[in-house]
């Protein structure tokens, strides 16, 4: 049953690397933290109600419901286009999505580790690399936070693969990071849509040297 | 104490937040610096012991908040000074006329003291943590208060390098987050599950190391973007660019320190296990390229803020290329990186003074600064004799040290490299002070030049020479420091 909700939580970065609307976009990050949920949910050996209040919070109200909405309301309210504008067309983005799953299962199997989840090992991984192109490919603002999103969806699934638990502090205090530094940058984005005329990546050249 | 003084610095700023009358900030200000200075001296007198779990006062972290503790008084003065005569000045040449008018509000002060004492805390607190992922915390909460202080004056360009910031800054933090996450897979075979550094140290011989070899990589990276080194230096440029020039002079000293600290700690980790050698070789070349790269820049830089921030930058790989050397250099690093919090933070400060003369920060625009402002023009001159590391600079100490410790590392053909650049770089600074200093501006009218009060400028000669004090007779209690700091790197007896 993981392993299901793992390859489908890899093909929504196919969706997204194809993905023309905006919209779309936010839905697919919505979409992904539901997945989260449930592979947490059956990862989950013992079930304390904190421990699992903690993972609600941190993947249906945080990942799928106040993120997605709160950039909803971003996009809404600074008209920003609703084509995502990448650089590269849908196509190229599809195969290079593909080969960067490829290559890091190549990159797996040469790993021989019995304290790590390989499948989950080759979903973080290909998402944070993903993550990373979508913030190089895109030219609006917007999609560099969802990029980041993704990245961080990415290193949610690498703290499962790894099933190191890690004291309650710290998981308080990255959920913590996550939601102010994306309530940050939402802040900022918003700033920047009264300023600039256009959201683009292109607009922020003004920071020079001479 | 740790967690009084957590809570009561949150109070302070809060208190800071909330609050619209002058004489209660003015007050408010004085609580924290009390607060700040009670803490230093407790975790100085209580030295070795470990606090609240995850906190332990060893000499690394006293040392450097104790330069923190010096660097808040001046910052703290600075900054009301700033926000009292910057009531009518924008930053930029670039802004427009509505922009110009922009006049510091109460709300404009509260914000910007509230997130000044919320970055000291967040410093203080990860210069004293033994834990990884506790560092990783305040790390964030410095880079969310930074990004308020950036975006001080509320224009476009302080938007864009505010952006710019906090965005490159969430990706590191992301970056050290993975690397943490590997590091707990490498300990779990060394059989740990808490990631403090001194059980990494203790256990560190059993560490996997491929897992480690990952964890340095990412971990170093993501730091990178605190401490001013390639690959994820420019995000520190644009933000002491940006931000009004007290909390630059924060930036390009305390925070500095604060990634060095988070890449040191772990490097003595990783010293102490095979990897040494590859780790220094990753760090050998960051910190040659981040030489390289202030140098390039320093080369063509008009900008006087900048070219300051491209300095710190040069500095950070000096005092990186003494930690990949090894032997002396780990004592000329910690040397030269408190000697240039103090010596890069006083010049910051005397850059307000510089900017209220002219109100530009371009330097063809800049000039005759000895005419205009005599007290100033003298730090500014002292600045540069101490940031190019000439005597009787204390920086000369520690440079000369990282020089011979790449000597006896036997790079001397790195050595050659970097004394090349580095004669390069001081052509450019000195070319440029020299002109602010003596030559005639371009376009300026002095005939309503402001007034500036030499009791201004006194700040500046305290830390310029404490920072000769330290390097050419250090205290004994302080050289002890510096040992101390770094005593598990030399068990390895290189």
């Amino acid at each position: 049953m993981i392993n299901v909700l793992l390859i489908t939580f890899l093909i929504t970065l196919f969706y997204i690397a194809i993905a023309n609307r905006m919209l779309t976009f936010i839905r697919v990050l919505a979409l992904q933290g539901i997945l989260l949920f449930f592979v947490v949910f059956i990862k989950l050996t013992e079930m304390s109600p904190l421990n699992l209040g903690l993972i609600l919070i941190e993947t249906i109200g945080f990942k799928t419901l106040a993120v997605p909405i709160f950039l909803a309301y971003i996009l809404k309210r600074n008209n920003i286009t609703r084509e995502s504008e990448p650089f590269l067309p849908h196509f190229i983005s599809l195969i290079i999505t593909t080969s960067i799953v490829v290559i890091t299962i190549l990159l797996s199997n040469t790993i021989n580790d019995k304290h790590l989840d390989k499948i989950f090992f080759v979903v973080a991984l290909s998402t944070i690399f993903t993550g990373l192109y979508f913030i190089a490919s895109r030219r609006k603002i917007i999609t560099h936070v969802m990029g980041y999103m993704v990245i961080e969806n990415g290193v949610f699934v690498l703290s499962l693969a790894v099933g190191n638990e890690m004291p309650m502090l710290v998981n308080i205090g990255i959920m913590l990071d996550i939601f102010a530094s994306v309530l940050i940058l939402g802040i900022f984005l918003n700033k920047i849509g009264d300023v600039f005329k256009n959201i683009d990546v292109d607009e922020l050249v003004g920071l020079k040297d001479d | 104490m740790t967690i009084l003084y957590l809570a009561g610095a949150i109070s302070i700023a809060a208190g800071l937040f909330w609050n619209r009358n002058n004489a209660i900030n003015y007050g408010l200000l004085w609580v924290f610096l009390i607060l700040q200075w009670t803490f230093t001296i407790f975790a100085y007198l209580h030295k070795g012991e470990t606090d609240a779990i995850f906190f332990k006062f060893d000499a690394l972290g006293i040392l450097l908040l104790l330069a923190l503790s010096i660097i808040a008084i001046p910052a703290v003065i600075h900054s009301r000074i700033y926000i009292k005569k910057h009531t009518d000045a924008t930053v930029d040449t670039h802004s427009t006329e509505a922009e110009k008018k922009h006049t510091e509000t109460p709300q404009s002060r509260a914000i910007y003291f509230a997130a000044l004492v919320l970055l000291l805390m967040g410093v203080s607190a990860g210069y004293l943590t033994n834990h990884i992922a506790v560092i990783w915390i305040f790390t964030e909460i410095t880079t969310l208060s930074a990004s308020a202080l950036i975006y001080h004056h509320r224009n476009k360009l302080a938007l864009e390098g505010t952006w710019k910031y906090v965005f490159i800054c969430a990706i590191s933090i992301t970056f050290v987050f993975i690397g943490i996450l590997f590091l707990s897979l490498s300990a779990l075979h060394a059989g740990i599950t808490e990631l403090s550094f001194e059980k990494l140290l203790e256990k560190s011989a059993k560490l996997d190391v491929f897992w480690l070899r990952l964890a340095f990589l990412f971990i170093f990276t993501g730091f990178t973007a605190k401490l001013g080194l390639v690959p994820m230096f420019t995000a520190g440029i644009d933000a002491k660019d940006k931000a009004p020039a007290p909390a630059g002079a924060l930036f390009a000293s305390v925070i500095m320190n604060l990634g060095f600290v988070g890449i040191f700690r772990f490097y003595i980790v990783v010293a102490n296990t095979p990897l040494h050698h590859w780790a220094n070789l990753v760090i050998g070349i960051a910190a040659f390229l981040s030489v390289f790269v202030a140098t390039v820049y320093m080369l063509k830089v008009k900008n006087i803020k900048r070219m300051l921030a491209y300095s710190g930058i040069e500095h950070m790989g000096l005092v990186m290329l003494g930690v990949a050397a090894g032997g002396v250099g780990y004592y000329a690093a910690v040397l030269h990186v408190i000697l240039h919090a103090f010596v890069k933070s006083s010049l910051f400060f005397q850059y307000t003074q510089l900017y209220r003369v002219f109100q530009n920060k371009s330097i063809y625009h800049l000039g005759n600064y000895f005419k205009y402002n005599t007290t100033g023009a003298i730090v500014l001159l002292l600045g540069f004799i101490s940031a190019t590391a000439m005597p009787p600079s204390g920086l000369f100490v520690s440079e000369f040290l990282i020089f011979r410790s790449l000597f006896e590392a036997h790079q001397i053909f790195i050595l050659v490299l970097i004394l090349l650049l580095l004669t390069m770089i001081i052509w450019s600074f000195g070319k440029n002070i020299f002109k602010v200093i003596f030559l005639p501006p371009v376009d300026f009218d002095d005939s309503k030049v402001a007034i500036i009060s030499p009791w201004e400028s006194l700040t500046q000669f305290v830390l310029l020479g404490l920072a000769v004090y330290l390097g050419l007779n250090p205290p004994a209690e302080f050289v002890h420091l510096i040992n101390e700091s770094i005593v598990s790197l030399k068990v390895m007896g290189i």
